[in-house]
């Protein structure tokens, strides 16, 4: 996910751009378009509401994309330190694509359907992925964008139970797996993921039949309608990153803790090992270890330590700056995300946030900050 | 009794010997569900427009603003326990804190409430 937006660009709407003013919402401007913030239940109880029962997102400003013909999954696996090639048909996978130096241009996700790469970026990246895909690989294989469709995000730990009303065949998935199904003969693609750390579904649906399904998963009592705002806390506190805050170009894929999305077949050894841009930084740090570390930290007071409050040692050194923070709705405390140097990076080091000039003891503790929920089977 | 309000969300009330300090209902609901703030200390003297407090929700952060010059005289504890008290009684049990002032006269000095709508609107 990424925040960035171009300031003065005419703001685009999503297909439930209508509905979102009818619920109440409270819009702004994020990558590009104006998206709800919040609806007038409030963060805090849309938070919840998605721990406890069940939230519906728009994420329709995601671009969403095909990669298609013999060589997609080969090419495709020539931008990222991923194994696309050995992915098997209806499964999905978390992929990065890096720049020559080895940082990361976007974060992504993508399913095996078969017939094609199913591939959903950020919506902030999406026209400069797009771009990047054309140019290294537009000739090995057909990049299909997919802007007349809308991407409907629900989660929560009732999803399943008000998804299935309406799609009776989601209940056969498991995490990271995705088919289609239909809904009063409106095709779907269905994968079931999130960004919540909650069992959950993400939905493709034509951009013209968005607004009857959300409505039709509104009307379910588990579903509540659910802003960005809280998407961010509850991303946070299952220490999942945010492009353009805890993800950038600068940033390696070792450094960000990322390394569980390098499979053995494209590390040193494997079959097909390195090959993708940025492979001598990334090997060498799978290797080595890398200089700094994005570490979790818990605040011992409860001041909220927000993003780029400056990090220092508790004898004054300065380490860097905070990249997410917040106070977690439900793990009841401030928490934040940091790059720090390796040395600092152990579960139980103590560091300095400094809010508004006033040193606030934060320590180290692995991620997520809140039990992840997701469906295995 | 009449409030009276400034341009940075504040109301202000008058009692007999120091005014309390609140932040409006329109500022509660902009920042969303309060979750921390930030009060001065008593018998600090700030001068109209220091800074004097914090008031945060999950995804923002906000200064509040003395709006007169004078001396805190006593900050709401149960705020600092329970920072929803802004958002749910903003200006009642969500008071943020009492000042005796350098100048009482300041006070008229300040919005009435159809100033304060006629701004917010």
């Amino acid at each position: 996910m990424s925040d960035a937006s171009s300031a003065n660009a005419p703001l685009q709407t999503t297909p439930l751009h209508a509905l979102h003013l009818e619920l109440g919402a409270r819009m702004v401007p994020f990558a590009g378009y104006s998206m709800p913030v919040q609806y007038p239940s409030g963060l805090m109880a849309e938070h919840v509401h998605t721990r406890t029962q069940a939230g519906l997102f728009d994420v329709s400003h995601m671009g969403q994309l095909t990669l298609s013909g013999p060589q997609a999954a080969l090419a495709f696996e020539s931008l990222m330190p991923v194994d696309v090639v050995g992915l098997a048909p209806g499964r999905q996978r978390y992929g990065l694509l890096l720049n020559a130096e080895g940082g990361i241009l976007d974060d992504l996700m993508f399913v095996n359907r078969g017939d094609d790469l199913f591939v959903v970026v950020n919506g902030a990246r999406k026209v400069a992925d797009l771009a990047h895909l054309q140019q290294r690989m537009g000739t090995q294989c057909t990049i299909t964008p997919l802007p007349d469709q809308a991407l409907l995000a629900l989660q929560g730990p009732m999803a399943v139970t008000a998804l299935a009303r309406l799609v009776p065949g989601v209940t056969s998935l498991v995490f990271m797996t995705g088919a289609s199904f239909n809904w009063e003969g409106v095709p779907l693609f269905i994968t079931r993921s999130g960004y919540t750390g909650e069992d959950g579904f993400e939905i493709s649906i034509a951009a013209n039949q968005a607004d009857g399904f959300a409505r039709a998963l509104l009307a379910q009592p588990e579903v509540l309608p659910v802003g960005l705002g809280a998407r961010n806390s509850l991303r946070l506190e299952a220490g999942l990153c945010l492009y353009g805050q805890d993800l950038d170009t600068t940033t390696s894929p070792v450094e960000a803790g990322l390394t569980w999305a390098i499979q053995k077949s494209r590390r040193s050894g494997g079959e097909r090992a390195g090959g993708f841009p940025g492979a001598k930084r990334v090997l060498r740090e799978l290797t080595q270890g890398p200089t700094r570390c994005r570490v979790g930290l818990v605040a011992q007071e409860r001041v909220p330590v927000r993003e780029h409050t400056p990090l220092q040692t508790p004898e004054g050194t300065s380490v860097g700056e905070v990249c997410s923070g917040l106070l977690g709705p439900t793990c009841n405390q401030p928490i934040a995300m940091a790059y720090v140097p390796r040395e600092l990076s152990a579960a139980g080091t103590v560091l300095h946030a400094l809010v508004r000039g006033k040193p606030v003891p934060m320590v180290v503790q692995a991620m997520p900050f809140v039990p992840t929920r997701y469906y295995r089977g | 009794m009449s409030l009276k309000y400034t341009a940075e969300h504040e109301w202000v009330q008058s009692g007999a010997d120091h005014v309390t300090v609140g932040i409006t209902h329109h500022a509660q609901d902009a920042l969303g569900d309060v979750v921390f703030v930030e009060l001065p200390e008593v018998g600090k003297h700030f001068k109209a427009g220091d800074v004097a407090g914090v008031v945060e929700s999950v995804k923002a952060a906000a200064d509040v603003y003395m709006p007169l010059g004078g001396t805190i005289t006593e900050v709401n504890e149960a705020l600092r326990d329970d920072p929803a008290l802004a958002n749910s009684d903003p200006l009642g049990a969500g008071w943020f804190f009492k000042v005796r002032l350098d100048n009482a006269a300041d006070v008229d000095g300040l919005m009435d409430e159809a100033a304060y709508q006629a701004l917010t609107a």
